[in-house]
Parts: C-alpha cells; structure tokens; sequence
C-alpha cells in the first residue's frame, strides 16, 4: 500500500459521504429568502465525497507513511521527543474533559479549574516559581507573554521607552530573536566562548540601562550547562535588567536544580517537550510562563484561583498584559502534562533527568570516534556533533540525516545551533533503551564509513522510504500549495 | 524500580555500563557543571506519584465534577460549538504515527501527515474562496492578530480598524499584539446587531492599515461584506474576515467579497470543545500575498524520481531561518487539530457540510421564531447563522440557573462585554432537538408564571 499515492479529492466520486446527518425536525428556511442574494453562495466548496471505509484507508495509509516516536526513535534534538504516555490520551479524552464550554458558569466545571490550578501549583514547584499562567499555546507563545511581561514590568517604573534591548546569545533558539522582535524589541546577539557558553566579556560590553532584558537556555542548544549563569544573572540584574529562561531544555534539570534557584526572573515551559505531550505533527503544544512573585501582577488575565474551598477566575489585575490567547490556553493538552506529573512524582522526574543526561553522554561517547563533537565537556541532555569531517568528503549533514531514514529511524536536528557548522544535533531522551542507543549508534557509525567507503549511496538517501529525496527548491519555485484539478497530475 | 517509572527503561545494570563506558563512577559526576549550591537538595514537593489505576480514578472523578455536553443540553456558543464530530475523526487522529510525530523537518519520513496538511490547506481555500493557506495557527484569536501584523507590516501603516461584532476575545488578543507592534487598534460600534457603517466611513482614512470583520459576528448576524469592503477600498486599507468556517458552506465565501486576509478557527469542524482549547486558527490570503504568511505551509513538489512528494515550503519566512526577520515567532502550532478538521471536511464532504450548515440555520430559525411567538424578543436584525440575541424579562444568570436546573446550559451574557442587560446570545447548532428547543423555551415561560 506505500504505493498508494491519490489525494482524497482525487478519489472523491460525487454523492459519496462518510457522515451520517438527521432529516431536520423543524420547518426549512428557504436561504433564498432570508439572505440577501450576493451573500448566499453561489459555488459550493469542492470537498471530497469519499465513504466511510475509504476515509479511514486513505487516512491509515497516510499514516503508514509518517514516521512517530511510536514508529521508532527519533532523536530530533531541542524537541525533547520522548516517549507519549497513553494513559494521558485517554484521561483527555474523558467526556468531562472533552466536552465541556469555556464559557460555562464556573461552578459547572470545577474539576477543570482544579487541575489547571493544581497544574499551576506543580510547575511552580518544578521551576521554583511565585505564579504561572497556563494561557500561552507553545513555547513561542510563551517567550512572547514572558517578554510582554518585561516590556510592562519596565514602563511600570517608566522605563519602557529607554530599555529597548534584549540580549540573546548565538546559540539561541530562533524563536527567541523573533518573539523578541514582536514584542518590540531590538534584538543584541552575544557570541558564544570557545567552551560553547555565554562569553561574558562580550555579554559585559553590551550592557547599560537600554538593555530590558537577556533571554537564556540552561542547558544551552549545544546541551551545555552555562555554569557562568550566577555571574550573568548578577550582570543583568545589576544594570537594571530582567533574566528569561527559555524552558525548552527543562528535561535536563527536573527536580536537580530550578530556574529560580539560577536566578531567572521569568520562564516559560514546553509540556510537549519536557512533560511527555504528544507533539501532534507539529502541535498543538502548551508554553506556560511563570514569574517570580514580583512580576505576577503582570501575567496574562484570566488566572485560575482557589478562594476557599472553590476554583475561581480572576481578571481583576490592572497590571495585567490582558489576553494573549483564546479561553485558557490548550487545556486538552494541560491534561496531558497534568497526568504525566502525578504519574512521575518528584522521584521519577528527578530520574528522567538523569537517565537524560545518561543516555546524552553515552551516545555522544560512543559517536566521538567517527564525528567531531561540538565541545569536549560532558554534556547535559543533547550534543551537538559537527559534519564537518564527512562535509570534506563531500557529504553534507543533510545526507546523513537523509541516511538515517533508510535505518529506521528519524533523522536528528540538523543546521541547527547555527554556530556549529554542519551541525548534528542529538538529543535521545530518557524513554528509549541502551540497546536503541547502542543500534543508533552502530548505525550513525555505519554511515560515517559509508562516507569514507561509498558516499553515492548516503548522497542519494532516502532509498527505503514511501518517496525518495524530495525538490525543496522546486516546491518553493514552482509554488503549488493547494489542489487544483486544472493544475494537476504532472 | 516501582510501577510508576514505567517509561523509564534503564535497568541498574544498564546504567552501570553506561556510567562504566564514560568512565566515571555516578551520575552526580554527570551533573557536576551545576554548582553545588544550585543544586536541589530535597526532592521536588509535589504530591506523591500514583499507579495508573489510581490515577485514572482521581482524573474521572475530576472530569466527573464538570458538566459536560454528553449529559446535558448545550445553548452556549459565542465562538465554540457543541456539534457532532463523526466517530472517525478520532480514530484518525489516534493513530500514533500522527500524534507523536512532529513538524516534518524529514519530509521523506512524514509525507502521511504532509499530505494530510496539502489537503486540509486546499478545503481551507475551498471554503473561504482564497488563493493559499497555511497548515495552522493556535486559534482563531491568535490568527487575527497574525492578520493584524501582517496588514501592518505590508501597508506601513498604523490604525487597525475592529468591528465590536468581532468575538472581545479576539479584540482582547489584538490589543495585546498591537503593543508589542505599536500600532493603534480602532474599534467601531454596531448599529443594532451588524457594525455601524456610518461609524465605520467616518474612521476609515489613510492611516487605516485594515479593517477586520466577523461573518457572522458575535451576534450571529451575517455583515455584509460588499459594503465594508467597498469603504475600506476607498482608502486602499486591507480587508479582514474573521469567518466561522462552517457557515462558509452556505455563506458567499469571503475571497469573492474582496476579502484580502480570511481567518477563523476550524474547532466548529470536528473539534472537540475541550474547555477552550485545543482548537486550531486558520489563515488564508490570495496570491499576492503567500509569501507574507506566518507559520508553515506545505507545497506539492516531486522527488528525485519524478514522484509527487510533498515538503514543507517558503521556510524562509520562518523564525528558525530568518529569526528576528521572521513574519512570525511560530513554531509549534496546530497540526494534529489541522488533521481531525481535514477528516472532518471529508466525512462530511461536499454536499454533508452544506447539509450540516442548513441545519443550524433550520434550527436557529426555528428557535428564534418560537421565542417571538412566546413574546420575547430576538434582537436581530439581519439574517443570522446558527445564534441570535434574546432579551428576556430576567436577568441572564437568573436564567441559566433555572436552566442548569433542567440539566441545559444556557447561553452566553452579553452584559459584560456590551452593557446589554438581560441580553442573551443563543446558540443552536444541528445537535439540537426539536424537543429539547421547546424545553428550553418551556423553562423561559415556567419562569414567567
């Protein structure tokens, strides 16, 4: 069936359905005679007319021919993609979870409100927190409310107009530069050391009372622990300015060390990284914020509360950025983190860091004969190795990463952090075994000789999958982003 | 190792020939970059880990506190519905080689869920009359002000002109976006229940990058779309509309009424209202503008054998690659949700979504009918989708209290957000019984005696 290549507007016959809809038990309303003429439409939409068995063959044969964390191990580094619990799917699916309105009474949805606040109250403690906000959608969302809450925090003591800066170091997530930009802020890069960490002479140079803030992941991109960060964050707050901890590398540190503790003021966190939530194909995801208690006024508006016995919403903080999305954030997938935490404790999250970092070292240690690592040092939870070896060869990282996929598994982050050249980006997780690692490696190994030996063979990978190496610069140059029966089969 | 570690494979002899391997004797050496002094000594305080049975139990009774739709009657809308949802949208989207796959970076590994993506990106331009969408934003809300930023950055200039029909929390998530982008969010009044176009002219002028409206609107009232775009052409201001997709089947679509940005949220195709999230944004622009979009977009290309193939295209847009030049900070967004509206449109399919449509406005119709036969007064008046206004002679909370009584949720207040006391929004969507609308209306008139 990896043969089957037809949309479901090609196998769409007119007067197929796959729904099942009641003959309506009230009087029809003539649309003719409601709605004005030039607002009734005149073309119906072209959806597929498809049977139920077809709809489920098609969508199943699709699904053949994509590979998830389920499917086998997909070491995407920064994406932190463990293993997806399956208790956790079924809890959101439960009928008092799934179906119920964001705008119903609140006595009517108390157990609810109750996980989101017991939610709240474990990331507090996870992170070391005063307050979080469940409201932003993912990670990009969440850096955005952490900044907005900077920009307020500074023009509350009338200062937004002169703190105009944010610093970022190099080895930054690309969401940081960008959410920063949307916030309004001028975006200052700082050039990484030699050891892959924040070079603090070039971080000292930037500083002065224009700066409203610097941006940082602990772990960095390059699976490093800044250990400088006690200094940095003495620098920042000493001009004046407020520390942000990008949580995308949380699953390095739970329950062993907090972004309080390193002196972060505001952070936020990726429940589909760090707390097991299914990453959807690309989402949805779930980025709360937290702050310290100082910077709580300004969290995003409606906060879930506990008043005596009662959950409650409170949007009485005029302090407050307002709303940065619908409702209260992806509830669906708040369940889902919510269930993962009290299936963990604080003993098996503090072993998910550890067999992390374990299984990071382990892999990276039995790469380093065959791949230039990034730094010597130990790593925390990913690395990063270079290709640059094998690029003399004439084989680039995205051939070996193509590569990969002929071996079954998904390929690693690649081109990314952008200051190791031809970057190889791995991050394995806690939830996979030692005889995974060690196949992954046999097999990364395997092509660094095919490299040597037979490059032809990794220069034209994929070889096994449903299609082989696909024309990204055609795609982009030949734009084609919907089906046209006129335009098709080329 | 306990039960509750279950995802956690190591075994102690596994993590001695790890440790062995790199040559140190514990993993504290491992940890040894984070200072001492920053290290947690005592573990994290957070109630105690619980076997799954158990905790499947504490989460039904959770879930069991809330009042869900699968128990009682729903008349609450305002921007997510209860509709019917086809069994198959969840078997689709329980399949794990979706759920736990992520953004397909490997186009060659993911062509399931890229394909799924083309396909959901060609019914969005179907539906709104548009040249191109993206594969999802994190909702209707988030979307709007996408389509704000863009309208911005593309005319250069800095009023955003918004409808008070649009949803307030999407005005809300507008103003909050415009402070980071320093532009000016203009609202315009309604006139009754469609927005005031008089108004409207009058605040229309050069500085106005766009003017955004909702069809239908809060109120469920269909705007006419060839008289605001006439007035926001006047001033070359860029047109937006926010559009429940649903009503797009039987509504004119947007791209035919001089629509330049259509958004909206998909939840009302195969979503499940989930408390609000999550559901997933929409955006579709025409062809001059494809390459201002924000977030990821997949394009039909072929592979090296001359095989249809499908890529995620246009990342040059995106902040992975252009970073603070980027049109968007989105990475994560919406896919899986994307997905369930897809098999959604295609259960439904080309004549079951006009169906469906027909049957919220049969229904509404027949529920707003009834109301003014018992002698309360529905408020609208241009024609309305799947909601409408009621006044009724008591206050709104009274209302759904005896309402709730009956095991129906009512719907939505309209006082805070409009100052109209007494004022309800109704919603009526193809799930509703004849019968359950006349309870609903028996309850409204047992309140009167």
């Amino acid at each position: 069936m990896t043969d089957y290549n037809e949309l479901i507007f090609e196998i769409s016959r007119p007067s197929r359905t796959a729904a099942s809809l009641p003959e309506s038990d009230v009087p029809s309303v003539n649309l003719s005679k409601k709605f004005p003429e030039q607002l009734i439409r005149k073309i119906p939409a072209e959806l597929p007319e498809v049977s139920e068995p077809q709809l489920m063959r098609h969508y199943t044969t699709l699904s053949n021919k994509n590979f998830g964390v389920d499917n086998g191990f997909y070491p995407l580094g920064s994406c932190t993609m463990k293993y997806n619990p399956k208790i956790n799917e079924d809890v959101a699916r439960f009928p008092g979870f799934a179906n119920i309105h964001p705008f119903q009474p609140t006595q009517t949805v108390q157990g609810a409100l109750e996980l989101m606040y017991e939610l709240q109250e474990d990331l507090k403690i996870i992170t070391g927190m005063g307050a979080v906000s469940l409201q932003p959608a993912a990670g990009a969302q969440g850096e955005w409310t952490g900044l907005m809450i900077m920009k307020l925090f500074h023009k509350q003591n009338g200062e937004d107009q002169k703190r105009t800066k944010i610093l970022v170091p190099d080895s930054a997530h690309g969401t940081n530069p960008s959410s920063a930009f949307i916030a309004g802020f001028e975006v200052v890069e700082i050039p990484s050391n030699a050891s892959g960490t924040v070079d603090l002479t070039a971080l000292k140079k930037q500083l002065g009372t224009d700066i409203a803030g610097l941006m940082l992941t602990n772990p960095n991109t390059l699976g490093l622990f800044e250990k400088d960060i006690e200094e940095i964050v003495k620098l920042i707050h000493g001009i004046g300015g407020l520390v942000y901890y990008d949580g995308a590398n949380l699953n390095a540190i739970l329950g062993k060390t907090t972004p309080a503790m390193m002196g972060f003021d505001i952070v936020h966190l990726n429940l589909h990284k760090t707390f097991s939530t299914p990453h959807g194909g690309g989402g949805p995801g779930s980025g709360p914020v937290g702050v310290k208690g100082f910077l709580a006024p300004y969290l995003p508006v409606p906060r879930v509360e506990k008043q005596d016995n009662e959950y409650v919403l409170n949007s009485s903080y005029p302090l407050s950025l307002g709303r940065v999305k619908g409702y209260f954030g992806n509830f669906g997938v708040n369940i889902r983190a919510y269930t993962y935490i009290r299936t963990m404790g604080a003993d098996g999250l503090k072993q998910v860091s550890e067999s992390a970092v374990l299984h990071a070292n382990y892999l990276r240690k039995l790469l380093a004969p065959y791949y230039i690592l990034s730094h010597p040092q130990f790593c925390k939870h990913e690395f990063v190795l270079s290709g640059l070896k094998q690029k003399k060869l004439g084989v680039k990282a995205m051939d070996i990463a193509k590569r990969l996929l002929d071996f079954g598994y998904y390929a690693p982050t690649v081109y990314f952090p952008l200051i190791v050249e031809e970057a190889i980006m791995i991050e394995p997780t806690e939830t996979e075994t030692k005889e995974t690692l060690d196949a992954f490696a046999k097999a990364l190994i395997a092509i660094a000789k095919e490299v040597e030996e037979t490059p032809t063979i990794v220069l034209e990978a994929p070889h096994k999958t449903s299609v082989r190496r696909i024309d990204e610069v055609r795609a982009a140059r030949k734009l084609l982003v919907r089906y046209d029966k006129s335009e098709h089969k080329e | 190792m306990g039960n509750s570690f279950r995802y956690l494979p190591d075994t102690p002899k596994d993590r001695e020939e790890m440790l062995a391997t790199l040559a140190v004797s514990s993993l504290s050496e491992l940890f040894a970059d984070i200072p001492d002094h920053l290290q947690l000594k005592e573990p994290l305080a957070i109630p105690a880990a619980l076997h799954e049975f158990a905790l499947e139990k504490k989460l039904r009774k959770m879930a069991n506190k809330n009042k869900d739709s699968k128990e009682y009657v729903f008349f609450l809308g305002a921007g997510t519905y209860d509709h019917y949802i086809p069994s198959t949208v969840d078997h689709v989207l329980s399949r794990s080689e979706f759920y736990t796959a992520y953004t397909p970076y490997q186009a060659e590994a993911s062509q399931g869920e890229l394909q799924a993506l083309f396909e959901f990106q060609t019914m969005i331009c179907e539906l709104t009359g548009m040249d191109a969408a993206n594969s999802s934003l994190y909702d209707g809300f988030t979307a709007l002000g996408e389509a704000a930023t863009l309208a911005v950055r593309s005319t250069k200039r800095k009023n955003i002109i918004v409808s008070k029909g649009v949803h307030p929390q999407g005005r809300e998530v507008l103003k909050t976006v415009s402070v980071g982008f320093n532009y000016h969010v203009i609202e315009v009044k309604l006139a009754g229940d469609t927005t005031d176009l008089i108004e409207l002219k009058k605040l229309i002028d050069q500085e106005t990058a766009a003017v955004i409206i909702q069809y239908p609107n809060f109120f469920g009232s269909i705007e006419d779309l060839t008289k605001i775009k006439a007035l926001a052409e006047l001033n070359q201001a860029l047109f937006i509309v926010s559009a429940n997709p649903l009503a797009l089947a039987l509504l004119e679509a947007p791209g035919n009424l001089g629509a330049d940005i259509v958004v909206g949220d998909t939840q009302p195709l195969g979503l499940s209202m989930s408390y609000g999230g999550p559901h997933c944004g929409y955006f579709a622009v025409k062809k001059k503008d494809i390459r201002k979009i924000p977030g990821r977009i997949v394009g039909q290309s072929l592979d090296k054998e001359g095989k249809r193939g499908f890529v995620l295209t246009l990342q040059t847009r995106e902040q992975h690659i252009k970073r603070e030049k980027a049109t968007s900070n989105m990475s994560s967004n919406q896919a899986l949700n994307a997905l369930a509206s897809a098999v959604f449109m295609s259960a439904l399919g080309k004549k079951g979504l006009r169906q469906m449509a027909q049957l919220n406005i049969d229904k509404a119709d027949y529920m707003a009918n009834s109301l003014n036969e018992k002698g309360f007064s529905v408020n609208n008046q241009a024609p309305f989708f799947n909601e409408f206004v009621v006044e009724l002679p008591f206050s709104i909370q009274q209302t759904n209290n005896v309402l709730l009584e009956q095991k129906i949720i009512g719907g939505y207040n309209l006082e805070k957000e409009y100052g109209l006391k007494n004022h309800m929004l109704v919603a009526v969507t193809e799930q509703r019984t004849k019968e359950e609308i006349d309870a609903f209306i028996a309850v409204l008139e047992g309140m009167i005696k």
